[in-house]
């Protein structure tokens, strides 16, 4: 018999895409773990469930969001470029869809209250947006770095209701949030959920979020079919844990697309990493000759990530999807670019996708491909560090 | 049976409370000597914090501690080579994140922490259904795996991870990281879940600051694990003499238990 390989399936019974994975969490967190992955494989095959999933991202959520065709960038690079575009849903980035479903599924579990980490403020934002409409408490741990670079999401936060800790242990920003936000858990887990950001974390997590952002392949795919476009010969977005990468690929896992995962050159697990175990999964990560984890370096709060996805790391090994970092300058351009050619201003994390685009066209990336790049956030929070930057540079 | 589990029953047996402070390797340049002053002070077992960059599972004290240990360049290795000049024959136990064995190689880490006198190990983002590997690395080595028991583990899981416990059980007070408390939390009830699924050796956890704390536990477990109030007191500069004191003062404690 022949096996058919179905790329961006569940994972095994312990959590593993292929040795990446499973479950590494303080035994005071595993019985949470257990209920979450059962709250959410029952959850996820009840009707009544996905229906109001849907009907949330619907109403509240903005979506479906567009698929629009960069003309003029199209034109100038020789390809026909697409945009998936989440910087149209709510919030401004695709966060909006896992903290829509992680909110539901929280109130499903009968929790009152939910705790996240956040980077560049936008999952903050987003799960305090999606606590404020089903009135649960919100706490969003923020690394101290991070609340500087984002004040103004530092206040939207405020704005929904939520309280922002800032923390200043470790490298003060993604990983030490994430460090931060799991001790709490433990102390709070009976009603609090931990509204994880990203495709990381222990099973079920990884799954979970993937699952929760899917939706953005499965409407981009239908949406290029619409277009006449059909499958195209690349989709490209950036990785920081992964979760928009994630959510794209799964639209087009079992195509013939070339899948792409653009990392920063200073939190490239994939490039710089090895195997090791850090905020409860085995996956690639940036560690010292003794394990120890250092600290990712980006211009952007979002890809400052010393880890990826495990399911990422199993999709790298099995080179089912490819993954390359971009340098902070490039990105800048790249920002710049897509604002004066197309009226977008796209966050710094997407900027990343758009500057491999832009530099690998008539190199990996063929004259006449279609290239289908998720937008993943707008650029508003952006605005005043791109400013600071080039000002300073000029 | 391991031998730690052996002399940990045997000094059950012998009726005195065992008392396991706390120590991070490699804190201070003398930091052996904290080791061997709590040794003096009547310390039964020592533990040994290996550190790690993110230490998921520990509080701003040994957080602090950790920090300061790694910029002064501590590895497992320098941990090991360290202890193994120790001359005391008071049983040993690391207490690391899996990453930094993981990243050394399983076995490898099973037999340095072995030729280093260690004969436990704590490794408390392990969980059980991840730990086979690890368990079958430490078979050989005689290195006893130690797992935690939280307040929020269910009986069944209890009886699970009792089934393949070795040396002491770890009773977690709390639902806390590591810290300084000022209750016993829900110590009792831990102990007695543990205690109806197996006869090992149970020791209590987190938030242990006060001899009187330690001498309260003690009424019904076998044995106290001191952690951030002794080494809260080695950051803020405390002598090894210093040391020996408070660690004196936790064994009348438990002596009069
Ligand atoms: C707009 C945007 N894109 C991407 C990311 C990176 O996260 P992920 O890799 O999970 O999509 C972030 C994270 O803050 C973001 O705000």
């Amino acid at each position: 018999m022949t096996r058919v390989d179905t790329f961006m399936s569940a994972p095994d019974d312990r959590g593993r895409f292929g040795e990446f994975g499973g479950r590494f969490v303080a035994e005071a967190l595993m019985p949470a773990c257990l209920e979450l992955e059962t709250a959410f494989i029952e959850a996820w095959s009840d009707p009544v469930f996905l229906d109001e999933y849907h009907t949330v991202l619907r109403e509240f959520g903005g979506r479906p969001t567009p698929v629009t065709p960069l003309r003029r960038l199209s034109a100038l690079l020789g390809i026909e470029l697409y945009a998936k575009r989440e910087d149209l849903a709510h919030t401004g980035s695709h966060k909006i869809n896992n903290v829509v479903g992680q909110t539901l599924l929280t109130k499903r579990m009968g929790k009152t209250r939910v705790i996240a980490e956040t980077g560049a403020g936008q999952h903050g934002v987003a799960t305090a947006t999606a606590a404020a409409r089903l009135g649960l408490d919100c706490t969003v741990y923020m690394g101290e770095v991070d609340t500087k670079r984002q004040e103004l999401n530092v206040f939207r936060m405020e704005l929904l209701g939520a309280t922002v800790v800032p923390v200043s242990s470790g490298s003060r920003t993604l990983k030490d949030a994430v460090n931060e936000a799991m001790r709490e858990w433990v102390t709070c887990v009976k009603d609090t959920h931990y509204c994880l950001g990203s495709v990381m974390g222990p099973h079920p997590f990884p799954w979970m979020v993937r699952e929760m952002q899917s939706i953005v392949g499965h409407e981009a795919s239908q949406q290029l079919v619409d277009l006449n476009v059909g499958t195209p010969d690349a989709v490209v977005a950036c990785v920081g844990g992964g979760s928009n990468a994630a959510g794209i690929f799964a639209g087009f896992a079992n195509s013939t697309a070339r899948l792409i995962g653009i990392e920063a050159a200073g939190g490239s697990a994939v490039g710089l990493g090895s195997p090791g175990v850090l905020h409860g999964m085995r996956s690639l990560l940036i560690q010292d000759e003794f394990g120890q984890i250092e600290e990712a370096h980006s211009i952007s709060a979002g890809l400052d990530y010393p880890g990826i996805g495990p399911e990422h790391a199993h999709l790298a090994a099995t080179g089912r999807a490819e993954y390359y970092p971009i340098g902070d300058e490039d990105v800048l351009s790249a920002l710049q670019l897509l604002s004066e050619m197309e009226g977008i201003i796209p966050a710094l994390e997407t900027a990343h996708a758009v500057a491999w685009i832009v530099q690998e066209v008539g190199k990996s990336i063929p004259r006449g491909s279609s290239v289908l790049l998720n937008l993943s956030g707008r650029g508003d929070k952006d605005v005043a560090q791109v400013r600071s930057i080039l000002r300073a540079g000029a | 049976m391991k031998s730690l589990e052996t002399q940990l029953r045997t000094l059950r047996a012998s009726g005195r409370k065992a008392l396991v402070p706390y120590f991070v390797a490699g804190l201070t340049p003398d930091w052996l000597h904290y080791v061997d002053a709590a040794i003096h002070g009547g310390a039964d077992v020592i533990e040994i914090g290996i550190p790690f960059s993110d230490p998921m599972m520990d509080g701003v004290v040994i957080q602090e501690a950790a920090m300061r240990s790694l910029a002064r360049g501590t590895t497992l290795d320098s941990a090991c080579s360290d202890l193994r000049s120790l001359t005391s024959s008071v049983p040993l136990v690391a207490m690391t994140y899996y990453n930094i064995i993981h990243h050394y190689g399983l076995l490898k880490a099973a037999g340095a922490l072995r030729a280093a006198h260690v004969t436990g190990a704590i490794i408390p983002d392990l969980t059980l259904e991840e730990s086979g590997e690890w368990v079958h690395c430490c078979a050989s080595d005689d290195v006893a795996n130690i797992f935690l028991t939280a307040p929020s583990t269910d009986e069944d899981r209890v009886a699970k991870i009792a089934n393949v416990c070795e040396g002491f059980s770890y009773a977690s007070a709390r639902m806390a990281v590591t810290g300084k408390s000022t209750d016993e939390g829900d110590a009792h009830r831990v102990v007695d879940t543990i205690r109806a699924a197996t006869d090992i050796p149970i020791y209590v956890g987190i938030g242990i600051t006060t001899p009187g704390q330690a001498q309260e536990v003690s009424s019904y477990a076998d044995g106290v694990i001191v952690g951030s109030a002794l080494v809260q007191q080695i950051l803020s500069g405390a002598t090894p003499q210093d040391i020996e004191a408070t660690i004196r003062s936790f064994r009348q404690a438990l002596d009069q238990s």
